[in-house]
């Protein structure tokens, strides 16, 4: 039968291929970027943050950062709100990768401040010790925008002449920052997830807490605020007299108009109020 | 049956060198961007870095190693199953030619950042074109030889080679649509999830119609010709075809657990994932009942050794892979080192050795000759299974460690660990993982030395000689 009709063979492998294709490929289209799923804050790229995410492809960042937080605690907790299929209308390619080396960057838009950024990719591990990312220094070049109208046309994204004349004098480090700048802000989910105040520090003055605090202190807050306080990127700690919980509702939300990001993600309530203990602890000598 | 027929098998000489050179790359690459991620100051930015680079190890070793070799033992496989010559030797030549070209050109491009970002399929439009029309003419022949074929029975290896070429061709179009916007650059045609989701049909179907279907087309043939016995069940072979690739189509959204695509596309792909167990162990329980009775081969005949690990780690990663497309065990391992520990046993395990094994018994046939030294390819088979399960084994307790780690949780419910504690902590497990490749990396430098001295030793001018 068919073991002697290859033709037909052939025929019915399309056919069997072609099933599953149907339903769980070409089906799919009918309901994902549906206009009722749509998020009317979430907005195309602008010319500059399409470059910038160009340039993420180019270097291949989504070999080691995914773009898509799961409805699971440590993926919401870690990284912020869990991700909507709204939310990625605009992307072409997608970019939610299959392995995190680094970290999730569904959420970065909004999380560090540009300064950060800058000093970041230039120099990973002058910022986040131990890190294994590769320096990106050489973005500093100037951006090339031979093709950028051309790309804004392709996409159909709204443009005008101004925001070309824009990118007059933009290096490649500027696009790239402004692109994961954008990531994620597209809905409003930093003010939902600030800590509720009113809290107490169940450490307080505990000696072994204030080491722990020390530790925690010099691997994420020396870089800005100095190895003894004295301030530097960020102001010096020596003078600021605030109550134990206002302290913690500044590192977990951060002051996002003065640069201090959020750790709220990245540090558990344990380890904020023991920072917290060894900041103030500090303050009393 | 000898006089008849003269079989092409200058153009399997090359498509089988050529292969060993771009597999031998894959992994000098791969131990190269594995000491990248554990020493990351061996990243010579703009070109050499770990991102630029894995997409090169990935495509050379799954296109250049893998679809080389294919395109070698289709075209031997093919000839011997039909009795017939092969339809154009010169359109095979040529083939052999674009092949080299389109990899390089892939290569060379991707370096250069020219980069879809869509994973194993990064390439731009200009190279895929090339492959398009590569295929097409592969295809051609493949099909042309079939169908002026003297015997009238089609082996199953046939079927199998029939299904590839349909199967490759239709995951290969639509995923590689897009708008371009000049020669180096373009975009998906598809927007977010919809592309996520066409993505991992394609991501996953590859690992089916280029992974899974062309080695057993291969074990099929190879193993009866080794061992001198029949397949065990032609009937379960058949059975096992059809329910196969009827299946893998619907489980390429277990790559997308919990992500925003439509939960019943989901549930699907999981459920399809765990059926799929069933023609995988067909295949895997064809191959060990083939052996009913000759077991003692495994100690006496290298090519069987090679056959029966091969399709023993086929086995494991067709129960380890419906594991992880289970949500709960998804929600847990994906996303870190397990995946490329799974990843490699397929390849470095059951592909791999697969392809050794027909190369040792190919080789020598066509170039009238014997295997130089027996001792080393049981040396190549030692190192490269010690080698394969460093590797993925120190890969799944990296995996386990860190998710257990990421989701760990204080008393108040916050997380335990940042993101860095967990990622410090992974630098041993890299270091092991390196040296699992070098000691597979070893076995590649037995392995064609061994080969090397193999054609050197043949008669020139050799006469084909039919197997």
């Amino acid at each position: 039968m068919i073991e002697k009709r290859p033709v037909v063979l052939l025929l019915l492998a399309t056919a069997a291929i072609l099933v599953g294709t149907t339903i769980t490929m070409i089906a799919p289209f009918r309901w994902i970027n549906d206009q009722k799923l749509r998020i009317p804050g979430v907005k195309p790229y602008s010319v500059l943050q399409l470059e910038g995410r160009d340039i993420y492809i180019r270097e291949g960042c989504n070999n080691c950062h995914t773009q898509t937080v799961r409805p699971l605690l440590a993926d919401v907790e870690r990284y912020g709100e869990y991700s909507k299929a709204g939310e990625f209308v605009y992307d072409q390619p997608f970019l939610w990768g299959s392995r995190r080396t680094g970290p999730d960057l569904a959420r970065i838009g909004g999380k560090y401040p540009d300064a950060w950024h800058y000093k970041h990719m230039a120099n990973p591990s002058s910022m986040v010790p131990e890190t294994n990312m590769p320096s990106y220094a050489f973005l500093n070049r100037p951006l090339d925008t031979t093709l950028s109208e051309r790309k804004m046309k392709a996409l159909s994204y709204p443009y005008t002449q101004g925001d070309l004349d824009n990118l007059e004098g933009k290096s490649e480090m500027d696009a790239i920052v402004a692109y994961l700048q954008k990531l994620g802000n597209d809905i409003p989910w930093r003010a939902a997830t600030a800590a509720e105040t009113a809290l107490e520090n169940p450490f307080k003055s505990d000696p072994a807490t204030i080491s722990d605090g020390r530790e925690i202190y010099s691997r994420q807050c020396a870089k800005c605020h100095g190895a003894k306080m004295e301030g530097g990127a960020g102001h010096s700690l020596l003078e600021e007299d605030y109550p134990d919980n206002k302290f913690f509702k500044i590192i977990h939300d951060g002051i996002k108009d003065a640069g201090m990001p959020q750790f709220g993600d990245s540090l558990s309530s344990d380890q904020i109020w023991k920072v917290t203990a060894f900041i103030q602890s500090r303050k009393a000598k | 049956m000898k006089q008849p027929v003269i079989y092409e098998d200058d153009v399997v000489k090359g498509f089988i060198t050529w292969s060993l050179v771009w597999g031998f790359v894959a992994v000098l690459l791969g131990v190269f961007i594995s000491l990248q991620l554990a020493w990351p100051q061996l990243n010579l930015p703009p070109y050499l870095t770990y991102g630029r680079l894995r997409p090169i190890h990935t495509n050379a070793g799954i296109y250049g190693w893998g679809i080389g070799s294919f395109m070698a033992f289709f075209i031997y496989i093919t000839q011997r199953l039909t009795k017939a010559p092969l339809w154009s030797p010169k359109l095979a030549r040529f083939q052999l030619w674009l092949f080299n070209f389109t990899i390089v050109a892939c290569a060379a491009t991707l370096l250069a950042g020219m980069n879809r970002s869509k994973e194993y399929s990064e390439h731009e439009w200009p190279v895929a074109i090339l492959v398009v029309i590569l295929w097409v003419i592969f295809s051609i022949n493949i099909i042309m030889t079939v169908i002026k074929r003297k015997e009238e029975q089609m082996y199953i290896s046939l079927w199998y080679i029939l299904a590839t070429l349909v199967g490759v061709a239709v995951l290969y179009l639509v995923n590689n649509a897009a708008i371009p916007v000049s020669l180096t650059k373009s975009y998906s045609a598809y927007a977010g999830a919809n592309d996520a989701n066409v993505e991992w049909w394609f991501g996953h179907n590859a690992v089916a119609m280029v992974l899974t279907v062309p080695p057993l087309a291969i074990f099929y043939y190879y193993l009866p010709k080794s061992t001198g016995v029949p397949i065990y069940s032609h009937k379960m072979g058949v059975i096992a075809f059809w329910s196969l690739i009827f299946m893998y189509l619907w489980t390429g959204a277990h790559h997308l657990l919990w992500t925003p695509i439509p939960d019943w596309v989901q549930t699907l792909a999981m459920a399809f994932s765990v059926m799929l167990i069933a023609p995988s162990w067909a295949s895997v329980f064809n191959g060990y009942f083939s052996m009913n009775g000759q077991w003692h081969q495994m100690r006496e005949n290298h090519l069987v050794k090679f056959l029966i690990f091969g399709i023993t780690f086929y086995g494991l990663q067709t129960l380890q892979g419906p594991s992880q497309a289970v949500r709960t065990f998804s929600a847990f391992i994906h996303y870190t080192d397990w995946v490329p520990g799974h990843v490699h046993m397929g390849t470095l395990g059951w592909v791999s050795l697969t392809l050794f094994a027909a190369i040792y018994y190919t080789l020598p046939r066509i170039y009238g000759t014997e295997i130089y030294s027996v001792p080393l390819v049981n040396l190549h088979f030692w190192l490269a299974v010690t080698g394969q399960l460093i590797f993925s084994i120190t890969m799944w307790i990296a995996g386990v460690q860190q998710a257990a780690m990421l989701n760990a949780t204080n008393p108040d419910g916050t997380l335990h660990y940042t993101f860095m504690e967990t990622l410090v902590r992974l630098y041993p497990y890299w270091h092991g993982r390196a040296a699992g490749g070098i000691i597979y990396l070893a076995s590649l430098l037995v392995f064609i030395y061994n080969i090397f001295r193999t054609i050197s030793n043949a008669p020139s001018k050799s006469q084909t000689k039919t197997a």
